[in-house]
């Protein structure tokens, strides 16, 4: 209770104090519940859920909030309603036992009543007066207090006394939920709208190509900000789930961690790291071109990784999908048994657009998975046009990129005039776009894959040939030439010739290699032989150096003999010569 | 406070005895005119044969429950069958007589 006493403050914007209704998503839309103290009128057509609302409204405060709550039936009988709720897991036996809730069923027949003149309802206010009283309410549910209408005749008091009715609720503090069956000019046959002045919830029950949907709307919350569009909302075996306000601002937490798609080959196009967490990923392509089966190998490796892992299918039933898995060796059985990979099938036509989107919240919000596949979208376009779908997706993408979950759409594009549809309807949405397309050559269809665009990456403008193995999905490089774009057997011919090529061009180059060899060993020889011819010739002039020299020294010391044998009076010297010559 | 014959036996059985229950709201105007109506009728047309319980609501709120009490002042009569129920001051006598199926 102090919990739900802080969210309410913190949730409660401005001076009126609110009290939550435990009704999921409606305390989003009224931003912090229902007005505190004062009365709310719930009107809708028959069958529209205005009696869910009120006793979810009651049972929700007293197991939820510890607010126990009276709730005060003019339509059906005690016993009624319990069998009624029993369904939705709401034990009201034991609640009124342990006095959080009271149950009071008035019943007004006109044919068991005479009027014999003036009255009034005081009857009334002492059974709710004492029903508040005896458990110490805080939450007050009529439904439907219109039915007076049908059992009393003077309206003049009725309406003096439903005025007077919603004063003393006020008096007494509760918080109070009206019904009112609409009709006439205005919200409610009676007009309650006119009493109720401070909020009124609509509620509509509408079918569109045979599809029904409910729908909530907030007409008027006086003194207090709140969505004022349609939403819609879900009754299943939980009750009541209003799907939530499309946040109308852009300002939800990105992230700059990136998780990888399960093939190698597009990671590298995806410069080098995967998509971006809570980013959204849309693959698009024609027939049988492998969207699921990349839808498949993501969600297979965020399984792997031990992340949470919610696969939509809106076209294969789950055992269909793990089968054919299984033939591109991806084992999906063993995720599912583990608990990471999750699969939640329905038919597109079950039911609405806008309920599909709450199925999807509801399912999201129970599993809190990181991973989110639907495959395909294409099949919702089936019950709704295509802006509806849009509208749809908008919200989904808003919502998980809120909650920071990576999503991946499959879209099949049909022909090109609903390819275009299809694509730029969502294209602009999503952060990441890759388009599977077949290429159609000498008698083959081959499967190329691009990216169209991924935001906020230096992602890679190849196209690439995408193929299916038995061991997964793998990119390999298109051949690009003269003729055009190779793919599949041309392609793997090409490879072949260039392989070819290279190797006679090795052949080539290694004879090369030994012509050339040769020709360094014969000019080596040639150069060893020039070299001994220049060694001869060097050798022939130092001889004749040498004999030079020989003959100069020779004659040097032939003319010193002589001159001293001619003059002998430099005795010294001459001793010394004497000397040198003995 | 049971109001009628004092010696007739309470045969809620016999068909022409009638067991009337008037809730009203403490003094108010409206619940002070229904007694003095009702009294008047019972005496006039059914003296001797009738008992009738007047009931304040607010001293009474579960019993205001069970007889699944709306408008105020109510006479219920609980015998003979069919039971039925007045609601109003009484004022409009032909419509009190045919509501408890008393010929006049």
């Amino acid at each position: 209770m102090a919990k739900s006493k802080n969210q309410l403050e913190r949730r409660s914007t401005g001076t009126i104090p609110k009290t939550l209704t435990g009704i999921s998503g409606l305390d989003e839309i009224t931003l912090g519940g229902l007005p505190s103290g004062r009365p709310t009128l719930v009107c809708g057509e028959a069958g529209s859920g205005k009696t869910l609302f009120s006793i979810e409204f009651i049972v929700k405060g007293a197991m939820d909030y510890g607010e126990p709550g009276v709730f005060m039936a003019f339509e059906e009988k005690a016993e009624e309603l319990k069998a009624n709720v029993a369904s939705l897991g709401f034990d009201l036996e034991q609640l009124e036992k342990d006095k959080k809730i009271r149950l009071d069923y008035v019943h007004i027949d006109r044919s068991e009543i005479e009027e014999t003149g003036e009255y009034d309802l005081e009857g009334l206010f002492i059974r709710l007066g004492y029903a508040i009283d005896s458990i110490g309410a805080k939450r007050v549910a009529l439904d439907t207090i219109e039915n007076l209408f049908a059992g009393l005749n003077n309206t003049a008091v009725l309406r003096a006394e439903i005025r007077r009715l919603f004063q003393f609720l006020k008096s007494k503090g509760v918080t109070a939920v009206i019904t009112g069956e609409r009709g006439g000019n205005g919200l409610t046959r009676q007009g309650l709208e006119e009493y109720v002045s401070d909020c009124v919830i609509l509620l509509d029950h509408r079918i569109i190509n045979q599809i029904s949907t409910r729908r909530l709307r907030v007409v008027k919350y006086r003194g207090s900000v709140h969505g004022t569009n349609e939403y819609p909302f879900l009754i299943d075996d939980e009750g009541i789930s209003v799907l939530p306000v499309t946040s109308l601002e852009l300002n939800h937490e990105v992230s700059t961690k990136s998780l990888p798609s399960g093939i190698a080959a597009l990671d590298k196009m995806l410069g080098n790291s995967g998509f971006y967490k809570g980013s959204s990923i849309l693959v698009s392509g024609t027939a049988g071109t492998g969207k699921t089966s990349i839808a498949a190998t993501f969600a297979n490796a965020a399984c792997l990784r031990g992340e949470k892992c919610l696969f939509f299918a809106f076209e294969e039933s789950p055992k269909q999908i793990i089968r054919n898995m299984r033939s591109i060796g991806l084992d999906l059985q063993k995720h599912l048994k583990e608990g990471t990979l999750e699969f939640y099938a329905s038919r597109p036509t079950l039911y609405g657009l806008e309920m599909h989107l709450v199925a999807i919240h509801k399912a999201i919000r129970k599993s809190k998975p990181s991973v989110v596949i639907l495959d395909p979208i294409t099949n919702l376009i089936t019950i709704g046009s295509v802006s509806d779908v849009k509208t749809m997706l908008v919200r989904l993408i808003d919502f998980l990129q809120a909650e920071q979950i990576t999503v991946m759409f499959t879209a099949l594009t049909l022909n090109n005039i609903v390819n275009e549809q299809t694509d730029e309807g969502v294209s602009s949405l999503v952060d990441a776009w890759l388009l599977i397309r077949d290429i159609e050559s000498n008698g083959e269809r081959n499967r190329g894959m691009y990216i169209m665009k991924s935001r906020g990456m230096k992602h890679s403008n190849q196209i690439r040939e995408f193929v299916i193995t038995d061991k997964g999905l793998d990119l390999v490089d298109v051949y690009l030439t003269e003729d055009g774009v190779l793919t599949g057997s041309a392609r793997e011919a090409r490879m072949l010739m260039a392989q070819t090529g290279e190797v006679i061009h090795a052949q080539a180059v290694s004879r090369k290699d030994r012509e050339l060899e040769r020709k360094r060993k014969i000019l080596e020889s040639k150069i060893e032989s020039l070299r001994s011819e220049y060694e001869s010739a060097e050798e022939e002039l130092n001889k004749v150096y040498v004999e030079e020299a020989l003959k100069k020294q020779i004659m040097g010391e032939t003319i010193n003999k002589i001159a001293d044998l001619r003059r002998g009076d430099e005795s010294g010297k001459e001793k010394n010569v004497n000397k040198k010559n003995k | 406070m049971p109001i009628g014959n004092p010696d007739h036996p309470d045969s809620t059985q016999s068909a022409d005895f009638f067991s009337l229950r008037l809730f009203i709201a403490g003094a108010s105007p409206v619940s002070a005119r229904a007694v003095v109506n009702i009294r008047a009728i019972c005496e006039e047309f059914i003296a001797g044969r009738y008992e009738l319980d007047i009931i304040d609501a607010h001293q009474q709120p579960l019993l205001v429950q069970q007889e699944d009490v709306t408008a105020i002042p109510m006479l219920i009569k609980k015998s003979p069958v069919p039971i039925k129920k007045l609601i109003g001051d009484c004022s409009d006598r032909a419509k009190v007589l045919k509501g408890l199926g008393i010929s006049y």
